[in-house]
């Protein structure tokens, strides 16, 4: 039960006993994170050993980890063997717009909710953190029949639509915003500031790591997002990434190889935003969750 | 929670605040951009699904009123009330595990350690990655006859390894692995900044009372948790009635029933056999079930949760 003694304990421990007993707790702990980590990424590194291996020897045991003769060939064959590019640039393009919205239409409305002062502004919140909670597959059936009705099924446009009015994303910059001392906003009103200037001259620096939280969660869901363009996206030339990878998992189940290699190519993007912006990342869901 | 977000709001009203024409027009010029598209592509669908759930369309024909007969007919269709167990067996399996592992990861990393934030990203990965990616490399470790966990389990004198995700046993719980699996480094990154929010004169003075680390942590550590306990609960919940890529990946809901949960049920119904009424009713029991819960853990909240 050592792991769970406070730092102080190491640094007051003035007995040999005591400070040999907490090194051997930090190694135990050690021992256990070390463990830990490799039996969380251990799917990931067989990922990565099966996709350069042939499909004849991905189930080979015990496990080659590094293959012998990799076949870096399997990265090329996925972009011919499925139209993996335009699975590829399609959920670019839409991740893109999709984030470059919500950044846009939440931080605006998020400011107004922390900072603004209008009438049935309090019920008008209360309806935002409502449809958190709410499940969105209790109401994807009238959405989608809404959305046949305009006729957005089977476009781009429709799963843009439906995903750049983000409600978290109001919530989450509201939060951000509610924490800037009001006296900042006064003082720049008292000196003639309008709204807008507050908002683009003010709040705006002042909210880069709210702005680098929003696009991280917004990327990282519109990407990986699996139900919405299965529902919404029937045309080939349309299909996302995430479709075009279930695509080749029935049609080429046996390749296995291949399938490999696509999951893998299909998780660098994400993990590239993910290492570079993961500090944000990590502190806005600690500040959303806590102030949730 | 509402009640503090009310009196948060309260103190940032500016007073100098005057309602002219123009300066209304200012403040819907910043909410309109989202309320327009969140009215119409959400809240419309929302209220739209209560009366959906009491009609009978397949999306061609002409729209009848069924009034209770969808929830009736819920009462005769077993795949539902599979399906509704097996939520709940979902559940019940995913959300106090990853609790534990992911209150276990946060508690191991509060300590002074080097790398430490290397093992934060290690753990919080499988959450950024893609389910469909995930799945499809869960069911190849898993696969029954050539995986290499069951070729593992054989060569240590296993002699009948379960066969994961293409057994009716042992599909949910090869399901519930692997979402624990994905979803701990969320929950662990909330418990950590929640532990490192605990002042640390309560466990100086614990440890003047002679508490040991067992005492800190039975009595300070856990006692300073429930509000962040309280949040994880709520939302892994919520999400954990979701549930429906990861099923949808690795199983399609079978093999025959067996991981049939309430989305996967209410999808099929409302966009292979276009019943959206009767869908509009299935999703309605997941939402008032979630609904009841929340408040039930909202009520459950004063008793246990402490603030400081």
């Amino acid at each position: 039960m050592h792991s769970l003694s406070e730092p102080k304990d190491y640094k007051e421990s003035r007995f040999l006993s005591h400070r040999l007993k907490s090194s051997l707790g930090q190694a135990i702990i050690y021992i256990f994170l070390i463990a830990a980590v490799v039996t969380i990424l251990l799917p990931f590194l067989w990922m990565i050993s099966a996709s350069l291996k042939l499909d004849k020897d991905v189930f080979r045991f015990p496990i080659e980890w590094i293959p012998a003769n990799p076949q870096w060939d399997n990265y090329v064959k996925i972009w011919t063997q499925i139209p993996f590019l335009t699975f590829f640039s399609n959920t670019a393009k839409l991740t893109i717009i999709i984030t470059l919205l919500q950044l846009f239409t939440c931080s605006f409305a998020g400011y107004a909710f922390a900072k603004l002062k209008f009438k049935g502004r309090d019920i008008l919140f209360l309806a935002y953190v409502a449809s958190i909670a709410i499940p969105w597959q209790s109401y994807m059936v009238p959405q989608f029949i809404l959305m046949r009705k305009l006729v957005l099924v089977d476009t781009h446009l429709g799963l843009i639509l439906l995903q750049s009015f983000s409600a978290f994303g109001v919530f989450l910059m509201r939060q951000f915003f509610i924490n800037i001392p009001n006296d900042i906003v006064d003082a720049a009103r008292i000196d003639g500031l309008s709204e807008y200037g507050i908002y683009f001259r003010i709040m705006l620096p002042l909210s880069k790591p709210a702005i680098a939280t929003l696009t991280i969660f917004s990327t990282v869901f519109v990407w990986n997002d699996f139900m919405g363009p299965l529902i919404y996206l029937n045309s080939q030339s349309l299909k996302t990434i995430q479709l075009g990878l279930r695509m080749f998992i029935q049609q080429y189940s046996a390749n296995y190889s291949l399938i490999m290699a696509a999951s893998l190519v299909s998780l660098i993007p994400v993990t590239i935003l993910f290492l570079v912006f993961q500090r944000f990342f990590v502190e806005g869901i600690a500040t959303t969750g806590i102030n949730g | 929670m509402d009640s503090m977000k009310l009196n948060h709001r309260k103190k940032n009203v500016t007073s100098a605040w005057r309602g002219t024409l123009r300066e209304r027009l200012i403040v819907y010029s910043f909410i309109l951009p989202n309320f327009l598209g969140f009215a119409v592509f959400t809240l419309i669908p929302m209220i739209f699904s209560l009366v959906l759930a009491f009609m009978n369309w397949d999306g061609a024909n002409v729209v009848t009123w069924a009034g209770w007969d969808n929830f009736r007919q819920l009462f005769q269709d077993t795949t539902f009330r599979i399906a509704l167990s097996n939520t709940f067996y979902y559940v019940i399996g995913t959300v106090p595990l990853t609790m534990v592992v992911s209150l276990g990861l946060a508690l191991l990393l509060n300590q002074p350690l080097h790398g430490s934030k290397l093992f934060r990203t290690a753990f919080f990965f499988p959450y950024v990655a893609s389910l469909v990616a995930v799945a499809v490399v869960w069911n190849m470790l898993f696969h029954p006859a050539m995986g290499p966990v069951n070729q593992l389990l054989v060569t240590l004198g296993v002699e009948n390894p379960p066969r994961w995700s293409a057994s009716v046993d042992w599909a949910m719980p090869t399901i519930i692995m692997a979402s624990i699996w994905k979803g701990m480094g969320y929950y662990m990154v909330i418990y950590l900044a929640a532990l490192q929010g605990i002042p640390s004169y309560l466990y100086e003075a614990a440890a003047i009372d002679g508490a040991n680390a067992w005492q800190k942590f039975r009595y300070v550590t856990l006692p300073m948790l429930t509000p962040a306990t309280f949040f994880v609960s709520m939302m892994l919940t919520i999400a954990s009635f979701k549930v429906f890529d990861l099923i949808m990946v690795m199983t399609g809901g079978g093999p025959g029933r067996a991981t049939n949960v309430l989305v996967i049920h209410a999808y099929n119904t409302a966009f292979k056999e276009f019943r959206f009424g009767y869908s509009s009713a299935i999703a309605m029991v997941l939402f008032v079930i979630v609904l009841i819960i929340t408040i039930i853990q909202f009520r459950a909240e004063r008793r246990w949760v402490s603030y400081l």
